[in-house]
């Protein structure tokens, strides 16, 4: 039996010990000392939530199918754990071997929100390795860093010895052998990260020196060393059309890691497509993911059975960035419910667009009385919608309402944006309005065909501009502005005449506040990631344990403008720090979207009309389709 | 049918919740492919309960689940395919039938039996183990106290303690266990440390049950497992 890194004092003291404690059905178990290469695959958060990660579980089995590769996992400890190491001075531990991180390899970090930032200096703290990449010597891991904030690494630029943009995929198994091939010749750290330069997707930002103007604003953006380029290429997978487990690249785990204790995704995830056809121009993920990838139906109907029949999971979950768009959607839900439903297994359909055929499917895998119908118009006002590019419109909304009130829903939760570029007062109050309409659209139904009363709730989120995105030389607004328009909406909303069937919330403004920062900063806000921590910043993507003075203290203390950051429109021909990296979408094409946002022109969706993003490129996908 | 299953719980599954553990063993059941009956409804869940609850840090070498199924192979070849899907620490040892009309595990409990060691340093030094417990069991009455989240009360815990031993440095005890009368085993101990005029110290003890009873007439004990019958 494997020793555990914990005592059982410290385990029976602590919540859910469980997430330390590893043994989880289909963990794979290696002897560390039968491999070359020992990578720790790290979430920088609470284990329930860095368990329900596919990207991880994908990785996870993939490195593993490797003899010469052991790859673990590690999460964040929750605070009580926390504080009891640092005290007792336990160095942070993977879950499989219960090894210290330091004796490993490679130390990976998915990068998934800004807002776990702190985590990320937490786990290199507990885990002994200096946080500053600087002074890592040879005895540390090599940490590395991927996931949707890479493609803005600079706020982390310090505190990484390399980062890989794009699908782990591509490239790994290439930094694998590297390393494995620079270790047995003897090579120092150095070495390995002068080879690992020129991999594609990687990037090392000791090989690259920034200089700034004097207004703060970057004057050039170089590599350092001939074995780094200047333009860092996004990987990704071409073909994913492949119905072949074992054809190049299609990796996929057929026997998911199974927690005890109950995690976000308590189920199995099939991912059916990368990528979104939708552009809509405040999302980094439809821009960063393109081109639109699709996966068999084929190889997902066999992925679907191996890992329902691997895990004994009750329920199967579709992923993707919008799954009305994967054009082999009817058959996939189909065989679904034919196969499993009435086997005790639940569908779940996120992300999908309301119409007659989702109607249909969900009246079949829910119950109508207790699920609620989600539409996420982003904007209130038509001319809004314009603006962000996103293609549902009024009549959508109000049709797919009717068609789902009719049958027998009563719930509907709508999802908007404040803070957009141009909104003006008329699209805040538009919020409210829409939210009347859908309230009218169920009253119009005849009494007795009701279902009691409609319920609708509407939440507000803050815009925040991210990277690679139309809006990424956007103004953000100030915390006041973000709260005055909430107060406008929520003023208008206490006008209407249903009133009382609409709940209307929106999220904090401090926590969007330091996201934004961290989403468009550059390498001087390293800084003031460090400070926040050493301050005691940990788990700030947790409302309970943000603590926005702290921040404040650390913005303070680094001389940080928020100014700049923030609300500063930037120049369009600015050098923007993640300018090195080359995603596939243009900056011609982000700059012709920013245009078209502002004169509120909407652009076709990929599968309409190709707006030529520059995805086209990497030789795959939707940008192919039909072109055989 | 109804099936009671008896399984082991031990080394670091220790750690694992009753709720965790029920649901690790609804998934375990899906991937043996046991042909479970579930409710109806949109959510349908297993029909599956389990006897007694098992405190996290406890060990266990007798717990019991009943479930129901519509089909069923011999007992040999569903603990077989059970055990396949085990993971280290978790172990099924039968799995018989129990009559159509058997009562539900979980109301029939009445006594269980605990393995209880001292964990290194912390038993109670300089004295004979043995012979002081059995002076203590001995007593008239044990009075100890109860602490509940509101209050602290004295209770006398001798009648629920049904026999009590020292075998190889290890106490072993058979405890009343029902629900209306319920006796953690860590009370007994608590208060042979008082007994013996000192205090118990925290995470001195290693806890294993070993076995979990229904009454059969006044206190003559039946095992869960033998309520039950080997499917051939």
């Amino acid at each position: 039996m494997r020793k555990l890194a914990l005592p059982d004092e410290i385990l029976l003291s602590i919540d859910k010990p469980e997430r330390y404690i590893g043994n989880e059905v289909n963990m794979v178990r290696k002897n560390p000392e039968d491999v070359d290469i020992r990578f720790a695959m790290c979430f920088p958060d609470v284990y329930e939530i860095g368990m329900s990660h596919l990207g991880i579980q994908i990785l996870y089995d993939m490195f593993n199918r490797r003899d010469d590769v052991y790859c673990e996992r590690v999460y964040s400890p929750w605070m009580d754990l926390d504080k009891v190491m640092r005290e007792k001075n336990i160095p942070l531990f993977s879950i499989e071997s219960q090894e210290p991180i330091k004796n490993f390899d490679f130390l990976g970090i998915t990068l998934q929100y800004e807002m776990c930032y702190a985590n990320v200096l937490q786990i290199l703290d507990l885990s002994g390795i200096p946080l500053l990449a600087s002074e890592r010597t040879q005895e540390d891991p090599i940490v590395i860093g991927g996931g949707p904030c890479a493609y803005n690494p600079e706020p982390l630029a310090d505190f990484f010895d390399m980062f890989y943009m794009g699908e782990g995929e591509k490239q790994y198994y290439t930094l694998l052998d590297l390393y494995k091939e620079n270790k047995a010749s003897g090579g120092t750290r150095l070495d390995y990260l002068k080879k690992a330069a020129s991999v594609p997707g990687v990037y090392i930002p000791a090989f690259y020196d920034v200089t700034y103007k004097e207004d703060g604003t970057i004057e050039s953006f170089k590599s350092n060393t001939k074995d780094a380029p200047d333009k860092v290429v996004k990987q990704l997978i071409t073909d994913m059309s492949s119905t072949d487990p074992e054809a190049e690249y299609n990796y996929y785990p057929r026997k998911p890691l199974v927690p005890f204790i109950k995690a976000t995704q308590d189920r199995v995830v099939l991912e059916i497509q990368r990528g979104c056809i939708r552009g809509c121009r405040f999302c980094q993920a439809g821009m960063v993911y393109r081109p639109v990838r699709e996966r068999n139906v084929e190889y997902l109907k066999k992925l679907a059975y191996d890992m329902l029949k691997n895990t004994g999971h009750e329920e199967i979950s579709l992923s993707s960035l919008s799954s009305s768009d994967y054009s082999q959607l009817e058959e996939l839900v189909n065989y679904l419910i034919d196969e499993f439903h009435g086997k005790g297994v639940n569908i779940s359909l996120p992300s999908l667009r309301i119409d007659s055929f989702s109607l249909d499917v969900m009246s079949k895998v829910q119950d109508i009385k207790k699920s609620s119908l989600t539409f996420a118009p982003e904007a209130g006002s038509q001319r809004l919608r314009n603006v962000i590019n996103k293609g549902l419109t009024e009549e959508v909304i109000l049709k797919g309402a009717s068609l789902a009130f009719k049958g027998g829903w009563n719930r509907v939760k709508l999802y908007f944006m404040l803070g957009i570029p141009t909104e003006n007062e008329e699209d805040m109050k538009g919020i409210a309005e829409l939210c009347e309409k859908v309230a009218e659209v169920y009253y119009e139904i005849p009494k007795q065909e009701r279902n009691g009363k409609v319920q609708i709730t509407a939440s507000s989120s803050f815009f925040i501009p991210k990277p690679f995105t139309p809006f990424q030389w956007a103004s953000m607004c100030t915390k006041e502005q973000f709260l005055d328009r909430a107060k406008i909406v929520n003023t208008r909303m206490k006008e209407m005449l249903n009133k009382k069937s609409i709940k209307y919330n929106w999220h904090e403004a401090d926590v969007s506040l330091i996201e934004g920062l961290l989403a468009r900063g550059d390498r001087k806000v390293a800084k003031t990631v460090l400070r926040a921590y050493e301050l005691g910043c940990l788990y700030d993507a947790w409302s309970d344990s943000f603590d926005f003075s702290k921040w404040q203290q650390a913005i303070e203390d680094t001389d940080i403008d928020m100014d700049f950051y923030i609300t500063r429109e930037r120049d369009i021909d600015e050098i923007l720090p993640w300018d090195f990296i080359d995603v596939g979408v243009s900056r011609e094409f982000l700059k012709r979207e920013w245009e078209n946002a502002k004169n509120e022109l909407v652009t076709p969706n990929c599968r309409m009309k190709c707006s030529g993003c520059g995805a086209a490129r990497f030789g795959g996908g939707v940008c192919f389709e039909n072109k055989n | 049918m109804k099936i009671r299953i008896k399984f082991a719980k031990l080394g670091y599954m220790k750690f694992i919740g009753h709720l965790d553990t029920m649901r690790y063993f609804q998934k375990a059941i899906r991937r043996a492919g046991i042909d479970i009956m579930y409710s109806e409804g949109f959510n349908p869940h297993q029909k599956m309960s389990f006897a007694a609850p098992l405190g996290v840090g406890l060990t266990s070498t007798g717990e019991y689940m009943d479930i129901e199924v519509n089909t069923t192979k011999s007992s040999k070849e569903m603990v077989d395919r059970l055990n396949e899907q085990m993971v280290e620490g978790m172990k099924v040892i039968s799995y018989r039938k129990i009559p159509d009309d058997g009562k539900k595990a979980m109301s029939i409990v009445a006594a269980a039996d605990y393995m209880i060691s001292f964990r290194e340093g912390k038993e109670p030094g300089g004295i004979n183990i043995a012979a002081k417990f059995e002076e203590y069991l001995s007593s008239d009455s044990i009075i100890v106290t109860k602490k509940t989240k509101k209050s602290e009360k004295e209770v006398d815990i001798k009648a629920g303690i049904f026999e009590g031993s020292v075998i190889d440095d290890k106490i072993f005890l058979k405890l009343a266990s029902s629900s209306a009368d319920y006796l953690k085993p860590e009370l007994v101990i608590s208060g042979f440390y008082n007994f013996i005029g000192g205090k118990m110290p925290e995470f001195a003890l290693e806890i294993e049950r070993t076995e979990v009873y229904a009454e059969q007439g006044e206190k003559e004990f039946i095992s869960l497992e033998d309520l039950g019958d080997e499917i051939p």
